[in-house]
């Protein structure tokens, strides 16, 4: 059951990833994205992430996407044109790629009996949930790291209005 | 039971395809969300091995990146934005300011 949900969400992010590759208008990139985002979700959940599914689903595909689709309608961005750069970057793009994704793929499927298999649902079977696992560990050991990111998110709020500002 | 090399062969398929897209694509919005894509990918090794080592610590790591990438989000809208008041295009060729 968890390898048809696997290959069904797994097919759907694929496509949605080809999709971004192909629509030549950026409205549609970013749409696509959001289904390969909620399709990633699903596949955190089955892998035992639930607090991760929720936060892809609530922060990428929720205030992540909507701040593109906001900057796209902004700027009214159309189609993109064919220029001399994108033809060379066909020639490179492609086979580059494609030589990363042989690479990576001849690794983990030559180590896939290493690395075992997944079950469906919670992995530590301590009877803890996930979501407790996570805040104990980020409001123990991890606090440090974790009140620097409000700080970064603080400074990228103020870099934004700052450089999003017209100039006088 | 799906093994756990197939969800890493699936974020190596994301991987590529956005790098594919990083490269061929000309318009700066679609460059950046394929930058999203590429993130993306990164964080789905992250749970994978998180669920096989039975360690939380992988997931922590994939809530920093999203931490990041909101923040990275953010920032590059706006520059962005500042670009095209500027420059009035979002044609990656035709922004060359520190080339010349």
């Amino acid at each position: 059951m968890q390898l048809a949900l696997f290959f069904i969400f797994g097919t759907l992010a694929v496509a949605g990833a080809l999709n971004l590759l192909l629509q030549r208008h950026p409205i549609n990139s970013a749409l696509s994205l959001v289904v390969v985002m909620m399709s990633l979700a699903v596949l955190y959940w089955s892998l035992g992430a639930e607090f991760l599914a929720a936060a892809q689903v609530i922060v990428y595909s929720g205030a992540i996407m909507v701040l593109f689709v906001f900057v796209i309608m902004l700027l009214n961005a159309g189609e993109e044109e064919e220029t001399h750069g994108s033809r060379a970057a066909y020639t490179v793009g492609i086979p580059g790629a494609t030589a990363i994704f042989c690479l990576l793929s001849f690794v983990f499927l030559s180590e896939r009996h290493a690395l075992g298999s997944a079950n469906i649902g919670g992995y530590l079977n301590r009877g803890v949930d996930n979501i407790a696992e996570v805040s104990a560990m980020l409001f123990t050991k991890l606090l440090l790291p974790f009140e620097v990111t409000s700080i970064l998110i603080l400074v990228a709020i103020l870099g934004a209005v700052v450089l999003a500002r017209k100039e006088q | 039971m799906v093994p756990i090399a197939y969800y890493l062969v699936l974020a190596a398929i994301l991987f590529s395809i956005g790098i594919a897209a990083f490269l061929i694509k000309r318009n700066v919005i679609t460059i950046f969300i394929s930058i999203e894509l590429m993130l993306n990918a990164v964080n789905l090794t992250f749970v994978a091995f998180a669920h096989m080592w039975h360690q939380v610590g992988g997931q922590i790591f994939v809530f920093f990146v999203m931490v990041v990438a909101a923040a990275e989000a953010a920032v590059g809208l706006a520059i962005i934005i500042s670009i095209f008041r500027t420059r009035r295009t979002l044609n990656v060729d035709e922004i060359d300011l520190m080339k010349s």
